[in-house]
């Protein structure tokens, strides 16, 4: 046979084979791109239903040039779905709470350092003891980030839509931007958080 | 976990047109292994329903020791991780009081078991337990987790949080695990008494309708390593 018939066969089914190969990583990848999207947390979807104008505080305390609001947890939502560009740091705690307090310098410091950073500090403190506790508290520590507070009795029906895996202790963190979310039962030292919030910078 | 990472450079050659694409790409990997983590540290800690709790030697506010295996006659147990200081637990005392008053008799006593290290938490240490019992008047045995070789076994998070626990002829069956009710703050505002609901069950005869809830506590204090 003519050995430049044979090299043309050859080449031939090289591009054929190539051609389907090629098809099979294009499918593989087409579907791994759906299952990867599959795996992403929803909540994404959510971040248009939650607009900050909507929000309605069924209290507000003001006591020394300090104003904070009382929230139920369908109205503290936009707090902890905000839909902007920044990387978005929500920290449940409160002040009896000695573990929360101990990282409180670590969420300051980061709010302080990072410009793109949005704090909200939400306070699971007893609403009769803000202006005895929670205020003075922020005057005392110069809090910078925004304070406001979460009083909803049936904690069993709402901690799991802040996070399934939530058992309820705190201290509790959500650190989230337009691309991720991701919830923290546990302590952070500032290197800890600065490490994490790292990893949603692009 | 592992296909992902294996189709991951597939996805990377194909989907390598828009730069913006494959950082995103990246990051999603990122957020995938941090919720696996974490999924597998709650699944091997802490006990789920069905689960045999482990019994324990824990020194009660009256110095002796106490066991489960103490209690002859219970038909199974109201195990609660409280403490001294936490808010939520002294907003809860009352209750718990109430509570083993109308069980103890009817076979689920309460067994009260402070969990934190008082070296973290000053006022949860055994001789301020020993006080906060007696001012209260805790009818119930007060127990010291010294050491906190129990909790961790049991899975508390926070206080407060209950165990009930079903003697069975295999040991003592983890029934319901969480909240006392749905009402932390404000006992005349509650609704469900999800302990109550369990321990009622389980005199009757059957499996509580409600077997896992939660509620804000307070971490359990340890010292860190």
């Amino acid at each position: 046979m003519d050995p430049f018939f044979v090299w043309l066969l050859f080449q031939y089914f090289y591009l054929l084979m190539v051609k389907t190969l090629s098809s099979i990583l294009v499918i593989v990848a087409v579907l791994s791109c759906t299952e990867q999207n599959e795996n992403i947390p929803d909540e994404k979807e959510n971040v248009e239903v939650f607009e900050e104008t909507e929000t309605q505080p069924s209290k507000v305390v003001e006591q020394d040039n300090i104003s904070i609001e009382v929230y139920d947890f369908e109205n503290i939502q936009p707090f902890i779905y905000k839909n902007n560009d920044r990387i978005n740091v929500v920290n449940f705690w409160a002040t009896w709470c000695v573990p929360c307090i101990q990282e409180l310098p670590a969420f300051e410091k980061l709010k302080a350092e990072n410009p793109e950073v949005d704090m909200t500090l939400i306070s699971m403190d007893f609403t009769q003891n803000i202006e005895s506790d929670l205020i003075p508290f922020i005057i005392k520590n110069n809090i910078q980030s925004d304070v406001v507070v979460l009083d909803d009795p049936d904690a069993n029906s709402w901690i799991p839509k802040v996070d399934e895996n939530w058992s309820g202790a705190i201290p509790a963190t959500i650190i989230y931007n337009k691309d991720k979310r991701v919830f923290y039962e546990r302590s952070f030292t500032y290197e800890e958080l600065a490490k994490e919030v790292q990893t949603f910078k692009k | 976990m592992k296909q992902i990472k294996l189709i991951l450079p597939l996805f990377l050659i194909a989907c390598s047109g828009p730069a913006e694409t494959e950082e995103e790409t990246v990051e999603v990997d990122s957020v995938e292994t941090t919720i696996n983590e974490e999924d597998i540290v709650l699944a091997e800690s802490g006990y789920s329903v069905g689960d045999m709790a482990t019994d324990f030697s824990l020194k009660n506010i009256d110095d002796q020791m106490v066991s489960l295996s103490d209690y002859d006659e219970a038909k199974g147990f109201i195990v609660i991780f409280t403490c001294n200081h936490c808010p939520f637990s002294v907003a809860y005392e009352d209750r718990i009081i109430a509570l083993d008053k109308k069980y103890k008799e009817q076979g689920y006593p309460v067994i009260a078991i402070n969990p934190n290290d008082p070296e973290v938490n000053p006022d949860d240490s055994f001789e301020l337990m020993k006080e906060r019992a007696s001012e209260k008047g805790f009818t119930f045995p007060y127990l010291f987790d010294e050491g906190q070789e129990i909790y961790p076994q049991y899975g508390a998070t926070k206080t407060p949080h209950v165990y009930i626990l079903e003697k069975t002829d295999a040991g003592n069956r983890v029934a319901y695990i969480g909240a006392i009710d749905d009402n932390s703050k404000e006992p005349e505002n509650v609704t469900e008494k999800y302990v109550e609901n369990a321990v009622d069950a389980l005199l009757n005869g059957n499996q509580p309708e409600v077997t896992e809830t939660v509620a804000i506590g307070c971490s359990i204090k340890f010292k860190e390593g």
